[in-house]
């Protein structure tokens, strides 16, 4: 039963984030807002991402393209996605955030805490292989 | 209520400008005016008025302590930190001596920064006036008399003229306090600091200093959407950036600007004054916050109404 429901919350994070591969490097795609109401969902859905996010693991890359706004309470889900991910000694980072985006990171000063790079090209280009 | 007056706007613990300071503000004052002549004293001022809050004011050093203003002979107060000491000046300035006055005092914790001034408040030491200590902690008194015993100062409590008495509230509850609705809610912060709402007939404020608000709190979060609704001043702390007050300053017991806002937004509130600066920040740096913030604003408002954005300084006074 505890495998179903893993497999069910899996199965439709993947379907609500899709991902590639590219250098190396696991690219998921994440879209909307993420305000506090989405926030745990948006937790369930990079769950399994940070699963795989260890040492030995391709480095994960959330590519938030088509992110149009992020809470606090979204900002933190990064967080403590990044903290995880560091102490597994893998690589998780941010790219490509639309500009109100940016300027909310800005604002917050979570682009001084959070890995994030300008393009998924770019961050390929250091992260991956 | 009528307005608000700022006294003391500074977060743990009181600040001065510096020598270094000053000049920096003079030297910003004469490259702006790049030479201009200046006929009269109100094409002066005129000038002085263009340039940024940074060069031509200061967001000032004094500890937390807010005043609401009322059409009632009984004064409310926010907090006894060293901006107290302004407020009773100005107070004895106003009303003379002898003219007995009534003090409601509201005291968000009992932390040294929100307490200090209470010993350099005159009306304290003038026969006939009264003063209500209002809070939550059990141990208020204790805490305001602890910091007027030798050897931490020189002035036994015991010397006050005025009669000062205490009132501990019941958290959640609305005490009816000389016209007004006054309910203190429980905030996150290392042994507790309340924040309280004042509702008149017609005005609704919140003064809510010294909080932590957990992020991954949903409940919590709600609770305070439901205290800040639809306020036409909501007092916030502002202390930290979003980034610190979540990682490095996590359990400081301090909030930061975006989550002030959110709240604001969600609570329908109609305007929102950053307050507890950080001492460490200068005038340009709260300046550049205040800018951040309101963009901020705009970019969270969705459709709804703005809200609006204040930075409080000492002096600074709000017609609500």
């Amino acid at each position: 039963m505890a495998y179903l429901i893993f497999a069910m919350t899996y199965q439709q994070a993947m379907m609500n984030l899709p991902t590639r591969e590219q250098s190396g490097v696991l690219i998921v795609s994440v879209s909307g807002r993420i305000d506090h109401l989405a926030s745990e969902e948006f937790t369930r859905s990079i769950e399994p991402f940070l699963l795989r996010c260890k040492q030995g693991n391709p480095p994960v890359l959330l590519d938030f393209s088509a992110v149009e706004y992020i809470s606090s309470a979204g900002l933190r889900v990064l967080m403590m996605a990044s903290r995880r991910a560091k102490a597994s000694k893998g690589v998780f980072a941010i790219a490509a955030l639309q500009p109100l985006v940016q300027e909310v990171f800005a604002i917050s000063r979570f682009n001084l805490i959070m890995p994030c790079y300008v393009s998924v090209d770019a961050a390929c280009k250091v992260l991956g292989t | 209520m009528k307005q608000v007056v700022f006294w003391g706007t500074r977060g743990s613990m009181p600040v001065a400008l510096t020598s270094r300071d000053v000049r920096e503000k003079i030297l910003a004052a004469l490259t702006a005016a790049n030479g201009k002549t200046f006929k009269t004293p109100a094409a002066l001022n005129e000038f002085v008025d263009t340039l940024p809050f940074s060069v031509n004011g200061t967001f000032g050093g004094h500890s937390s302590c807010v005043e609401i203003v009322r059409d009632s002979p009984e004064h409310f107060i926010c907090d006894m930190g060293s901006g107290a000491r302004p407020l009773g000046q100005a107070k004895i300035a106003r009303y003379g001596i002898p003219n007995p006055q009534t003090y409601h005092i509201f005291i968000s914790h009992l932390h040294w920064d929100h307490l200090m001034g209470f010993p350099y408040f005159a009306p304290m030491y003038f026969a006939g006036n009264r003063i209500i200590v209002h809070g939550c902690h059990a141990e208020l008194e204790e805490a305001i008399r602890m910091q007027m015993r030798n050897p931490s100062f020189p002035v036994d409590y015991a010397q006050a003229g005025a009669r000062i008495e205490f009132d501990i509230m019941e958290p959640d509850e609305v005490h009816y306090i000389s016209g007004i609705n006054v309910t203190p809610k429980l905030q996150l912060h290392t042994d507790d600091s309340y924040g309280y709402r004042f509702e008149s007939v017609d005005r609704t404020l919140v003064y809510s200093t010294d909080s932590e608000h957990r992020l991954e709190d949903l409940e919590s979060h709600e609770a305070f959407v439901k205290f800040f609704a639809r306020a036409d001043l909501v007092i916030f702390d502002a202390m930290y950036s979003l980034a610190e007050a979540a990682s490095v300053k996590a359990d400081w017991g301090h909030s930061s600007n975006m989550v002030g806002i959110e709240l604001c937004h969600a609570a329908g509130a109609r305007r929102i004054a950053l307050f507890h600066h950080e001492p460490v920040h200068d005038d340009k740096q709260l300046g550049r916050l205040l800018v951040e913030t309101r963009r901020l604003e705009q970019i969270t408002r969705g459709s709804q109404a703005p809200l609006e954005v204040l930075s409080a300084y000492d002096g600074l006074t709000i017609e609500l």
